[in-house]
């Protein structure tokens, strides 16, 4: 009797993930069951998204520093997995200055997509490191690593064929694929928030120097959130790149950038939950917008459409800002309602003890 | 003979591309030191100032008009974005002040975009932006020379508002510890909307030169003055309205002098070497250059 107890109140505390996580799994089902090839992609663009949302908010929404450097960590595995997951004819014809060494390598998918989330997890851990003692001045910092990976990459003629395409790599992210590690990290980005490194961070977020007060060593407990969300993002840079089969520097600079980040900010930084909600509301207006502006290009009216997502996207960003500055889900996890409701003391959570 | 023509042109163009940067970066010095705004938006008033250019450029007006007209466009446009989308979340944290305006800059950019043009549009500007004139064994271009003495005037100017009247002095002192200005009966919102006016008019001017350099705006055109801006700022020191001048004019003189001493390979790395440098500043020197009064942060 006394475990079972127990099993109800686990599932009770963290109902969250049941809530999560099954509307997930139905949209993966529903469209996999009754969905076309449109439906399929937006539900497979979902999932990277999520993935990029998820890896943002691992680090950013509970340490409470603001980071820009993510979609640069996500261009760079997105090319360290193509190196080893194209053949090496293909190869010689999309990327004609490779390295020898590289040129003949060729893994299969799976091993591919982890070697290059690890590639970009070691760049950030090691560029990342001594970033980790910035607060206040973070966002620029990281901005400015963002500015230097896109440069790189831009000019990195020999790994990445300069600013040109690269293309002719195979399409190997299935819907099932990328629905599989987007849920896989929804669940762990909410068990590392529960962690006592989760909570450490946590609790650098809400004041830093009390944080320090009691021990917490803020660097290292950053810096492994760091790794964490590096790889995370490392993995959908690479699904990413394994879906869209053809992409340039160009992908992973500041528009992708503003849209991850409006994700996360609209849905709430300081919670899982938010990150979910984000994604999945603002990729399905995103995608939605996305149709009418097409449509609009296609049709024969005097006027173009072109821009018109990002207009309706950022004026929607400043609203929220405005109202909610913590997001639609106030930075709080979505919960089973219970009895006795203990709300967690959650501030503003882009508020990161200034 | 041939060393010392060097050198002046040089010293020439790297203090008219100095005093452009300046003039940025004290645009966002300005408002950074009394909001903690990094205004990302800033280089869109840049581009409200380069399509001003263009739209009232076809009409039969003089481009003096034109300009002086595309200055006030990009001020007007600064105060109004503060009343519409800084002003009600102020208290808020820097970070979400800084999505703000990166908000804001978005939407700008996909306005511009969406009701004008995704393609670069020709702009008219006057010849002498491309005219050069030969003193002694010296070619100088015009708008180098314009560029110059606009800037080092602007600046001058702005010292004497801040250091002679009233609301600079309010506003310098604002920038120092804005909380004990405000106890001391300022005008918050006074301070701040001027503030926005100055950042605005001096966005103004730089597009006027920016745009005369390339002859075209495309809706990204703001992105690399508020680099600039950005970078100019973290080195001379944000929290310092002389240390942002100093960091814009030190910036234009290694772009200047990188340009000529770099080997064509790095050249294309210039950007990222200049970022490398932003991080070793707030890494090393968090305050940049040149401290503000009151930066320590109080516990």
């Amino acid at each position: 009797m006394k475990s079972e107890w127990q099993l109800t109140k686990w599932m009770r505390r963290h109902s969250t993930l049941a809530i999560l996580v099954v509307p997930l799994v139905l949209i993966a089902l529903g469209v996999s069951l009754f969905g076309g090839a449109l439906l399929e992609r937006i539900a497979i663009v979902l999932f990277i998204n999520l993935a990029l949302v998820v890896g943002l908010q691992v680090f950013m929404g509970n340490s409470g520093v603001m980071s820009f450097a993510h979609v640069g960590f996500m261009g760079i595995a997105a090319y360290a997995s193509i190196l080893f997951s194209m053949t090496p004819r293909m190869k010689a014809i999309a990327l004609p200055n490779l390295y020898p060494v590289l040129a003949q390598v060729q893994l299969p998918f799976l091993p591919a997509l982890l070697v290059g989330a690890a590639i970009a997890t070691l760049v950030a851990a090691v560029v990342g490191f001594p970033l980790m003692r910035l607060s206040g001045a973070a966002p620029i910092a990281t901005f400015a690593l963002l500015a230097i990976i896109h440069r790189v990459l831009i000019n990195w003629d020999e790994v990445t064929n300069g600013a040109r395409t690269v293309f002719g790599i195979e399409r190997f992210t299935t819907l099932w694929v990328s629905a599989a590690w987007g849920i896989f990290f929804v669940v762990l980005a909410y068990w590392f928030r529960e962690t006592s490194l989760g909570l450490k961070l946590r609790a650098s977020r809400e004041d830093e120097h009390a944080a320090a007060s009691i021990g917490i060593n803020i660097v290292i407990v950053r810096w492994v959130a760091l790794i964490l969300s590096a790889f995370v993002t490392g993995v959908a840079g690479a699904l990413w790149a394994h879906f869209i089969t053809a992409f340039s520097p160009l992908s992973f600079y500041l528009t992708r950038t503003f849209l991850i980040v409006t994700m996360l900010i609209i849905g709430g930084t300081g919670s899982v939950s938010g990150a979910v909600v984000g994604t999945v509301g603002i990729t399905v207006i995103f995608e939605g917008l996305r149709g009418i502006e097409n449509a609009i290009n296609l049709a024969d009216l005097p006027f173009r459409g072109s821009g018109l997502t990002e207009v309706f996207l950022s004026a929607a960003m400043i609203v929220i800002l405005i109202l909610r500055p913590a997001g639609i889900t106030g930075g709080q996890e979505l919960r089973w309602p219970r009895k006795q409701v203990q709300p967690e003391v959650t501030p503003d959570p882009a508020d990161h003890g200034a | 003979m041939d060393t010392l023509n060097q050198i002046l042109q040089f010293l020439i163009n790297a203090l008219s591309l100095g005093g452009l940067y300046a003039l940025m970066a004290l645009g966002l010095a300005l408002v950074y030191g009394i909001l903690r705004l990094v205004n990302f938006a800033y280089g869109e008033l840049v581009l409200v100032g380069g399509y001003s250019l263009l739209v009232f450029g076809e009409g039969p007006l003089p481009w003096v008009i034109v300009a002086a007209l595309s200055v006030l466009m990009a001020l007007v446009t600064s105060l109004l974005l503060e009343r519409v989308a800084f002003r009600p979340v102020r208290d808020a944290s820097p970070t979400t002040m800084l999505i703000t305006s990166f908000a804001v800059s978005a939407l700008l950019q996909n306005a511009a975009t969406l009701f004008i043009s995704p393609r670069p549009k020709a702009v008219r500007t006057p010849s002498f932006f491309i005219e050069n004139i030969r003193v002694g064994g010296l070619l100088i271009s015009k708008g180098n020379i314009a560029s110059l003495v606009i800037s080092l005037a602007t600046l001058g100017i702005l010292t004497l508002f801040l250091r002679r009247t009233i609301l600079g002095s309010a506003l310098r002192a604002a920038a120092d510890d804005f909380v004990m200005t405000r106890l001391l009966g300022v005008r918050a919102n006074q301070v701040i909307a001027t503030a926005f006016a100055i950042s605005g008019l001096l966005a103004g001017v730089v597009s006027l030169f920016w745009i005369g350099r390339i002859g075209s705006v495309v809706p990204f055109i703001g992105l690399t003055p508020v680099l600039i801006a950005f970078v100019a700022t973290v080195i001379g020191g944000m929290e310092s309205l002389t240390g942002a001048v100093v960091g814009g004019y030190l910036l234009g003189f290694v772009n200047v002098g990188l340009q000529l001493m770099l080997p064509q390979e790095l050249l294309d790395y210039r950007d990222a070497f200049t970022f490398a440098i932003v991080i070793l500043v707030l890494l090393f020197r968090p305050q940049g250059l040149i401290r503000g009064t009151y930066s320590a942060e109080r516990v």
